[in-house]
């Protein structure tokens, strides 16, 4: 067993952090210290520079647009991104829709749409949840019917419904699942397509959350025609496709790196705001402890993530183990935000946005960090719901490792 | 032993109950809160004059009903129930508060305005740099005159932008963190010198940070010149009256959970009829009837001496604030994605139920206070 870095790994880290100083874009890093909303070029605009650097997809394998790493120099990457508070790569082209692609499409099919998911031409948006079929994927409603065009070609009519769409007021294409078959069995008779957002018949509608924010969406689909070769993978074979999605979903799920940078960031408040006695909050006994547990909880979660990944490196794919890595990781991103909106204090309360006197308000009062905490705790309530809840993960882990 | 209410106490629930059910649905307030004003102005004078309730807790004397604190208790767990915005803590049950135990002069005069729905007032009290110790103070009372002239900045005033009156903490001696020398202020909020900033808090309140620029105040603001005992005992009694609020709160989250479990399917089934859904729904269960008795505990200890007082109240709120963060959690995780969304009411309650948390002190400033009174007080 050796946990260090090799000299080349070393070398790579190196390599990687000078180049996150000397590229990153600087308009990006004040919107994210101010707290503002991103708008799509502002998540694109990262995206970019590494799509030129041919960093973009660090899992994709170098025909399709890789950068070669091995699984340590992958882990690397994520450590240092989000060390230097990197926004990230959104995951549905990059991590979701592009594997699937080079894994079962057809070379016109990875021809046509991979090149524009690197570069970010292409936003996907995920349509896989309905508003019957949340972790219960398999009894989405929504339908494909094939038919004959005037001009000769197959088609897909597609009607239905998809909810708790991330993003989508931005999105360009959208992968989905329908039921191609309705006579065959639950997890059968479902296909796997790529739909353009512009078609007539898509309609996206904001869900505004707790927070307050317009981060999901409800797309609905009436009567959008479909060309027949824009269906991935065998018909009624597509959930194959979404197994495969949603394991490669759950492994970068834990989020580890990011959590850690969570953690140094209450370490920073908490040795600025004040306790009780007066002193600084980190030196609360009771305060300190909580910290101290997470991070406890995050070197257990860290190290359980890199035997998974040297698993995966010895040509083990990522099996139901990753559930672990789901649940675990989404909890500890959870007690984050709980202790950041303690940390707060009285100034967890105010909150300025969306409302009416917002104009009047528009500079926030009390410490920089205070006036996020409320909306984030509430936002990331998510996180144990989305991705498969976490209590279809304990299932999993139920039923595939322990067989119960 | 008795748990029973009087009738007088049944019929003021009834009557809040029943008016709530009326005008204060969820739509409605989800109104108020979006509004320009933030609060219905003519529901506070309904609750003064169509409904007695702002009276209920003063006594005959006073001009009240000749309830107390088990009234406030009552008003305040169906005020949960509906999210119900309007001052009444900060009026009735602190600036009440203040009147009933400070032997102050113009008590009667203030709580006629109280009582008749003409007064609302805010609490000022927390600092910026204090965390939850109310005596650590910037905020300044030099004698001047006969009067008093106030400088400071007090940090997140609840109800503040639709009070008439603010009552202030402020030195009027000793050092920063010093027990001696808080003095207690009631003061007009339209003197000049006193400078607001108005916003809404993330439950849908309102609240204002409230700064004092030589601020003159007549010799009759004063309630109180040293005032630390007075202001515990108060803010106490108010420690009781939310956790009688989030008793309100958690009833509505467990119920509205065992509601959206039995008609929500998946797999087939009715997520309610998964076993581990149900055993988190009976732990919800146990956390709010274990609130419920232990705000009983604490309203009815409210009597007792400062110590056991704080005490009951600590044990209280240590109770209440992890049933506030179990039972929210988990009606959201339970409701899945629609428990994110603004639509659903639930969310509100959990937003609510997640600021009491931290009201009045988080869950470790209460456990520290219950384990200094407990152990180190008698060592």
């Amino acid at each position: 067993m050796n946990l260090d870095f090799s000299p080349e790994d070393l070398a790579f880290r190196d390599e990687v952090r000078a180049f996150i100083a000397e590229n990153y874009p600087a308009g990006l890093r004040e919107k994210q210290e101010e707290g503002e909303e991103m708008a799509k070029e502002d998540f694109l605009s990262w995206h970019r520079v590494l799509a030129k650097k041919g960093w973009v997809a660090p899992a994709w394998p170098e025909k399709y647009g890789g950068p070669g790493w091995t699984s340590v120099q992958r882990y690397i990457w994520s450590e240092e991104t989000a060390r230097a508070d990197c926004v990230p790569i959104l995951p549905f082209g990059i991590n979701m829709v592009g594997p699937v692609i080079y894994t079962f499409g057809t070379p016109e099919q990875k021809e046509r749409f991979l090149p524009p998911t690197l570069s970010g031409d292409i936003w996907w948006s995920q349509g896989y949840s309905e508003p019957g079929a949340g972790s219960d994927l398999a009894s989405l409603k929504t339908k494909a019917e094939r038919f004959t065009g005037d001009d000769g070609k197959e088609y897909y009519l597609v009607n239905g419904q998809k909810t708790w769409t991330t993003l989508a007021q931005h999105g360009d294409w959208i992968f989905c699942l329908v039921r191609t078959d309705p006579n065959a069995k639950i997890q059968e008779g479902i296909s796997f397509l790529l739909i353009d957002m512009k078609s007539p018949g898509v309609t996206v509608r904001p869900i505004i959350t707790l927070g307050g924010e317009h981060e999901v969406n409800e797309v609905w689909l009436e009567n959008v025609k479909v060309p027949v070769e824009n269906r991935i993978y065998e018909e009624n074979k597509g959930w194959t496709c979404a197994k495969f999605l949603l394991a490669h979903e759950r492994s970068g799920i834990a989020g580890v790196a990011r959590s850690k940078r969570g953690i140094e960031r209450i370490r920073q408040i908490a040795s600025t705001e004040l306790g009780d006695d007066g002193a600084a909050l980190i030196k609360d006994p009771m305060f300190k402890r909580k910290v101290a547990e997470l991070e406890i909880d995050l070197t257990a979660l860290e190290y359980t993530e890199l035997r998974t990944l040297a698993g995966e490196a010895a040509g083990k794919g990522p099996g139901p183990e990753s559930s672990l890595l789901k649940i675990k990781g989404t909890e500890i991103q959870q007690r984050i935000t709980e202790l950041v909106l303690e940390a707060a204090g009285h100034y967890g309360a105010p909150y300025f946005r969306g409302f009416p006197t917002d104009g009047d308000n528009a500079h926030p009062i009390g410490p920089d960090f205070a006036h996020r905490a409320a909306p984030t705790y509430f936002n990331v309530r998510k996180t144990s719901i989305y991705g498969g809840s976490n209590e279809i993960q304990r299932n999993i882990i139920a039923k595939m490792v322990l067989g119960l | 032993m008795d748990f029973n209410f009087t009738e007088e106490q049944s019929m003021v629930r009834d009557t809040v109950a029943s008016f709530l059910a009326d005008k204060y649905d969820f739509e409605t307030r989800r109104k108020i809160v979006s509004s320009d004003s933030g609060w219905r102005a003519d529901y506070w004078k309904a609750f003064a004059e169509e409904l007695g309730i702002l009276g209920a807790s003063f006594s005959e004397e006073l001009g009240g009903l000749g309830g107390g604190a088990v009234d406030n208790m009552i008003i305040m767990e169906e005020f949960g129930k509906a999210l119900v915005i309007e001052p009444y803590l900060g009026t009735v049950v602190i600036g009440g508060g203040f009147m009933k135990h400070s032997g102050y002069a113009g008590a009667a005069s203030v709580i006629e305005g109280v009582v008749g729905g003409t007064t609302t007032i805010a609490f000022a009290y927390a600092e910026p740099q204090a965390r939850y110790t109310w005596r650590d103070l910037k905020t300044t009372a030099k004698k001047d005159g006969g009067g008093w002239v106030l400088n400071g900045h007090k940090a997140v005033v609840v109800g503040a932008p639709f009070a008439t009156h603010l009552i202030v903490t402020a030195r009027t001696g000793g050092a920063q963190r010093d027990a001696g020398g808080v003095g207690v202020f009631l003061v007009d909020k339209s003197l000049p010198g006193i400078v607001t900033r108005d916003y809404p808090t993330v439950d849908g309140n309102r609240a204002s940070e409230v700064y004092f620029e030589n601020v003159s105040v007549p010799a009759d603001a004063l309630i109180a010149e040293d005032g630390l005992a007075l202001v515990d005992k108060v803010i106490d009694e108010a420690t009781a009256a939310v956790g009688a609020e989030a008793v309100g709160v958690l009833r509505k989250l467990h119920e509205g959970t065992l509601d959206y479990a039995k008609q929500r399917k998946q797999f087939g089934t009715a997520i309610a009829n998964f076993q581990v859904l149900q055993h988190r729904m009976v732990d919800m269960f146990i956390e709010v009837e274990q609130s419920v008795s232990m705000t009983y505990m604490a309203t009815i200890k409210l009597e007792e001496d400062a110590a056991e007082r704080a005490k009951a109240v600590s044990a209280m709120k240590v109770r209440i604030g992890r049933a506030c963060k179990f039972v929210g959690q988990n009606a959201i995780q339970i409701h899945g994605g629609m428990g994110m969304t603004d639509e659903l009411a639930i969310g509100h309650y959990f937003k609510r139920a997640s600021l009491i948390e931290g009201l009045f002190g988080s869950v470790d400033h209460h456990l520290k206070r219950y384990e200094s009174l407990s152990f180190d007080a008698a060592a």
